[in-house]
Order: C-alpha cells, then sequence, then structure tokens
C-alpha cells in the first residue's frame, strides 16, 4: 500500500521567535529551519510501516515556498521514495492546505495518510482532520500506536483523560502524537543517495485549488510578560511567600 | 444570529470545559445580541443535557442521543454537527482532545476556516490567539459567515448553573460508519483534573522516575491540586501522557503552578506560563523557568519536596 506523508516547513522547535516591531508577524529572518516535529515522526511511522512489508511506497509531500523542498529532501533522506512540491507562497491557511492534499490523495489513492498533529508555527491541529473530511475518511488522530490489520487500521490515541484505541476501516488518516515512535537520523550515504529521488512540482492552479484563505491576520502582539520574581533562600522562605504575599496556600 | 456551543461531556454530567465555552459565547452574543445553544451529542446522555439546562447565559439545550456518538468518534459528531450548524452564526466547543478532533472535519464540511484556541474575543468576527507555542498573540478576523471557534477554556471563567431553558431533540442521525470505538485506559484519580485545579504540582525528568513522583502527589493532596508533568516524565514513562501539560499537551493556568525538576523548554511553558503564581524549584541556579517563575528555590528537589511537605502539615 501507498503511504503518503505531508510535511510541514517550520522554524526549528530550538528557536524562540521574535514578533516583528511593526506588529504585523514574527520575524522569520535567518532562522533554522526544520520539518515539524511531528511530520518526522509520521515519516518514521511510514518507514516502520515499509520496514513491516504493509506499507510499498512513501511519498512525502510538502506545500508552501520553494525552500521547502530542503525538507523533502530530508525525508527522502530518511526513507520516502519521492516527493511531490506544491508551491505556493507559504501563507496558506489549514483548509487550503487540506484541500490540496485532497486532490494529492485522488491522484495517488493512498491507503494511510500519516500527518502531524500540529504545526509548532501555527498551532492549528487542523489539517489532518480536514483532509479526512473532505475525503470522507476516519481519523486516528493523536496517534500513540498504530496497528494495521488487513483493511482497517487500529489507532490508540492520546486524549485528556488518557488513551483511546479505535478501529479505523482503510483508507484513513492518522495525525502523530510524540509517543508514536522516536525518529531516526538520516546517514551520510542516504542523504547523497536522496539527491537522486524524484520530486514532482506542481501548483494550486494545476490542482484546481484556490488557496485564498477568509482569516485575516489584523495583528501579532507579543504575548505579556510576567513581572522578575525573586529567588528565595530556603524552603521557610518560600511558604512565607505563597502565604503572606501571594496568598495562595 | 445564534451561536451553537458543543458540549464536552462523559454521558453523565458536564465537564467544567462547557461552562467556559459558554463563557467565551456570552463575550461573543455581547458584540452581537446573538443566543446561545448547547448540543448535547451522546448516548444516554440525558443527565448530562439536564445539567445543560442549567447553564447561564443559554437559551435552549438540544440532545441527539444515540449509540453512535456515545464515544464522539469525530466521523459521527462531525457529520452532525456540520449538519446542525448550517443555522448557526459561530460553532464553539472546548479545545480539548474532543474538540480539537471533530471540529476541524465540521469546519472542511462547512468550507469555511477554523479558529484554533481563542484566548479572547475582540468582536464578533475578531478574535486572539497564541501561535508559535504561545511566544506571539495573532488578533484573527474571520471573514466566513460561520465562524468555526475551538475555545482554550483556562482563558476563560467558568459560568454559573442557575439557569432553566428548554431541551429540544435532534433525532437526525449521522452514523458515518467509517471507525468504531475498541477500547480506552482512562487515569482515575481522586485529584482535581489539572484543567480545573487551583494548584499544580508539576514533575520534570529530575525526578528521575514514576516512584518519585509519589512525593509530588503527597504534596498536591496538601495543597488540594493535582499532579502534571513534563514531556520529558512522560516520555521516560514515570507518569502518563494525559499529565503533559504544554504546548503540545494540556494548556493549564491555576492559581499556583509550582515546577519541579523542570528545566523550562519554550514548550513546557506554552502550557503554564499564565499561572497566577509560578514557582521554580530546580538545582540548576541558570535554569530557563527561573526567568517566568515568581518565586525560585535553587535547591535539590529530593531535599526541597520532603521538607515543604513536612512544614505544610
Ligand atoms: C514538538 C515538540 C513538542 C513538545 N511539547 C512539549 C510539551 O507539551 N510539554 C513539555 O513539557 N515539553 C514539550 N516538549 C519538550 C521540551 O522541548 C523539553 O524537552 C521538555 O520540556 C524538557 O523536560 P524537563 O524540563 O522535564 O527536562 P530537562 O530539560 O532535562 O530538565 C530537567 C531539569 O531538572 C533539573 N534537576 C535534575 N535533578 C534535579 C534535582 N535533584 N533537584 C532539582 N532539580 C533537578 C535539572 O537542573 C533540569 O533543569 C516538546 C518538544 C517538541 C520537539
Ligand atoms: N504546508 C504544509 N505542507 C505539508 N503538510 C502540511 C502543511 N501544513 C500542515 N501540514 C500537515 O498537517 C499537519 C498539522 O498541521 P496544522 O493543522 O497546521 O497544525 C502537519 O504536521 C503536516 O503533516
Amino acid at each position: 500500500m501507498k503511504v503518503l506523508v505531508p510535511i510541514k516547513r517550520v522554524v526549528d522547535y530550538n528557536v524562540k521567535v521574535r514578533v516583528k516591531s511593526d506588529n504585523t508577524d514574527v520575524d522569520l529572518n535567518n532562522l533554522k529551519m526544520s520539518i515539524n516535529p511531528f511530520c518526522e515522526i509520521a515519516v518514521e511511522e511510514a518507514i516502520r510501516l515499509k520496514e513491516a512489508g504493509i506499507a510499498t511506497e512513501i511519498i512525502a509531500v510538502s506545500i508552501g515556498e520553494k525552500a521547502c523542498q530542503e525538507q523533502i529532501r530530508t525525508a527522502l533522506a530518511l526513507g520516502a521514495d519521492r516527493g511531490i512540491h506544491i508551491e505556493t507562497d507559504g501563507n496558506s491557511q489549514p483548509l487550503a492546505i487540506a484541500k490540496l492534499l485532497a486532490k494529492i490523495v485522488k491522484e495517488e489513492q493512498p491507503q494511510i495518510v500519516l500527518l502531524g498533529k500540529q504545526s509548532i508555527d501555527g498551532d492549528n491541529n487542523q489539517t489532518g482532520q480536514m483532509l479526512a473530511a473532505l475525503t470522507n475518511m476516519p481519523q486516528g488522530t493523536f496517534a500513540s500506536m498504530v496497528k494495521v490489520d488487513g483493511d482497517s487500521v487500529q489507532v490508540t490515541r492520546e486524549v485528556d483523560g488518557g488513551l483511546v484505541t479505535l478501529q479505523l476501516s482503510l483508507p484513513a488518516v492518522i495525525t502523530t502524537d510524540l509517543r508514536l515512535n522516536e525518529p531516526r537520523r538520516a546517514s551520510v550515504p542516504n542523504i547523497m543517495k536522496a539527491k537522486r529521488k524524484p520530486i514532482a512540482v506542481k501548483t494550486p492552479e494545476e490542482l484546481g485549488v484556490n488557496v485564498s484563505g477568509s482569516l485575516e491576520v489584523l495583528k501579532v502582539d507579543k504575548p505579556a510578560t510576567r513581572d522578575a520574581g525573586v529567588m528565595v533562600n530556603s524552603v521557610d522562605e518560600l511558604i512565607e511567600k505563597l502565604r503572606t504575599q501571594a496568598k495562595v496556600i | 444570529m445564534t451561536i451553537l456551543v458543543i458540549a464536552e461531556h462523559n454521558n453523565t454530567s458536564l465537564k467544567s470545559d462547557t461552562h467556559k465555552v459558554v463563557a467565551a459565547a456570552m463575550d461573543i452574543a455581547q458584540y452581537s445580541n446573538a443566543n446561545i445553544e448547547v448540543l448535547i451529542a451522546g448516548a444516554r446522555c440525558a443527565a448530562a443535557a439536564q445539567q445543560a439546562t442549567k447553564l447561564a447565559g443559554i437559551s435552549k439545550v438540544l440532545i441527539a442521543d444515540h449509540v453512535c456518538y456515545e464515544h464522539q468518534l469525530a466521523e459521527n459528531v462531525g457529520l452532525l454537527v456540520a449538519d446542525l450548524g448550517k443555522g448557526y452564526s459561530h460553532i464553539l466547543t472546548a479545545a480539548s482532545t474532543t474538540g480539537k478532533n471533530f471540529l476541524p472535519r465540521v469546519a472542511a464540511l462547512l468550507d469555511v476556516a477554523q479558529i484554533s484556541d481563542i484566548i479572547s474575543v475582540e468582536s464578533s468576527d475578531t478574535f486572539q490567539r497564541p501561535f508559535y507555542a504561545g511566544n506571539a498573540i495573532a488578533t484573527v478576523k474571520s471573514n466566513d459567515a460561520i465562524k468555526v471557534i475551538t475555545v482554550r477554556t483556562s482563558a476563560f471563567d467558568a459560568v454559573d448553573e442557575n439557569n432553566d431553558v428548554a431541551m429540544e431533540n435532534i433525532d437526525n442521525v449521522q452514523d458515518a460508519g467509517l471507525s468504531s470505538y475498541v477500547s480506552s485506559e482512562l487515569t482515575i484519580s481522586e485529584r482535581p483534573e489539572l484543567g480545573s485545579a487551583r494548584v499544580i504540582v508539576s514533575g520534570g525528568r529530575g525526578m528521575q522516575n514514576g516512584e518519585n513522583f509519589k512525593m509530588l502527589e503527597e504534596l498536591a493532596d496538601k495543597l488540594g491540586g493535582g499532579v502534571g508533568a513534563s514531556r520529558a516524565a512522560v516520555d521516560a514513562g514515570f507518569v502518563p501522557n494525559d499529565m503533559q501539560v504544554g504546548q503540545t499537551g494540556k494548556i493549564v493556568a491555576p492559581e499556583l503552578y509550582i515546577a519541579v525538576g523542570i528545566s523550562g523548554a519554550i514548550q513546557h511553558l506554552a502550557g503554564m506560563k499564565d499561572s497566577k503564581v509560578i514557582v521554580a524549584i530546580n538545582k540548576d541556579p541558570d535554569a530557563p523557568i527561573f526567568q517566568i517563575a515568581d518565586f525560585g528555590l535553587e535547591a535539590d528537589l529530593f531535599e526541597a519536596i520532603p521538607e515543604l511537605i513536612s512544614k505544610l502539615s
């Protein structure tokens, strides 16, 4: 079976972004960019499905500026077989991303689409669920375990109260949570090999999708800063402060 | 204009998230003069619906009672809410793992955007939401006819239960037949849920193992609080996943948050930096957690926590 893995290029998780002084956006100039960590977990899961003889081909797809081909190359170096880049200005909202992915799903007919649960830049947590709705597929979101069994898949989900396991008919959409696996790193020979793997480039126009979104960002602010705190010297002082100054115990 | 709130419940009673989402809906209603209706989709959920009729600020409760909604399967609840939602100006639910699961399906089926995790209402079409792990706050205006919204419940105060409105049955059952419930492993705890706890004591990698979390439980019990954790503590298997606080775990804002053996990575701060008072206990004076703590104690937690417990007795 084919597995489709949508991956997003985002600011590296170690970077703390700053808001631009004109409050129009965050400043991404010269920041380190990476594959969204949840997408890395999705790529890893796809590779494990292939190693287990379940998946036959892994297709990594990324939507955004030309530079996201770097992240597609990383996925190819990790073990994806080919890439698809849908070139946009990089500002698309989740519904547009989901519509573009739905077109790719229609073309490629994957049995499983593995996405991250959340992009760590937009913090949307929407795309997989929207794609599932648009393609009338079931969804297993926030997955910590995936077990393919014939024409269905069992997905264990991390939920607010603990864990819930669902059975989904295939084809299905799965979104990854942190505990699904620990992604490997690409080896040097695989990075070399990845340079020869194909990346097809498409445009939203070719796919017939209007990518203009209905949400307008009016401004972007810095979060409220907290007043500087104090260091206390002992447990006694801490208790005293919490009792008499903060009055929370 | 009417606002539809999808309740969060366990079929028998409402979760306090619902009260907070209604508060957000009331903020919207204030700008648009809208009524607020609450939908309970569940199985044998009459008790939860009965409780919902008491929610302040609402005008009606809708109940869709059918086995296909028992486990809040996104495929089924999504179809129901998308179908019902066509007649509303806003559809709101909590940014819980349930809300985040089904609501984007609703938005896609209605061909509108979803606004995730709002923390304030600026007008009937403009909202604030954090992104980049809370390092930036966007003011977002929706140009859609139906605004589909998840609410960060830690940013709103629960409404009271002092109302008495009518209940209406919804019998247009939508079973997509795509998914089924197999099993669950829910964490049972006597302590308050993180979303509503007044005090939270959280442990990180510095706790070293799950056994040591007993100390934090004891401290939490002394303070009437709940116990949370960092991702590192969950990944290492010390505690279950539902205790993770952070950008991609639970977002909390208690009166008092005590971070023990947690370094203070941005992903962790994203989940707790709106707490009223933050205490950090860490043996590393350079730990970033101290930069946002109101009270920092540089100490070995294995000495400080037992001392704290005994002195609070
Ligand atoms: C995509 C993504 C999502 C993430 N989401 C989350 C999230 O939701 N929540 C979250 O928490 N993290 C999240 N993280 C992980 C985050 O980046 C950090 O790795 C994590 O928060 C670190 O946990 P920690 O502070 O417990 O561990 P560490 O960073 O290892 O810190 C341990 C601390 O304990 C202290 N310590 C050790 N021993 C003692 C002692 N005896 N006494 C006192 N202090 C001691 C040390 O000085 C140190 O500061 C995410 C990461 C990624 C990439
Ligand atoms: N521009 C994009 N290109 C490819 N995949 C994406 C893109 N945006 C989002 N996704 C996928 O959708 C997941 C969830 O993103 P989001 O809904 O933005 O939080 C990501 O982890 C990716 O798997």
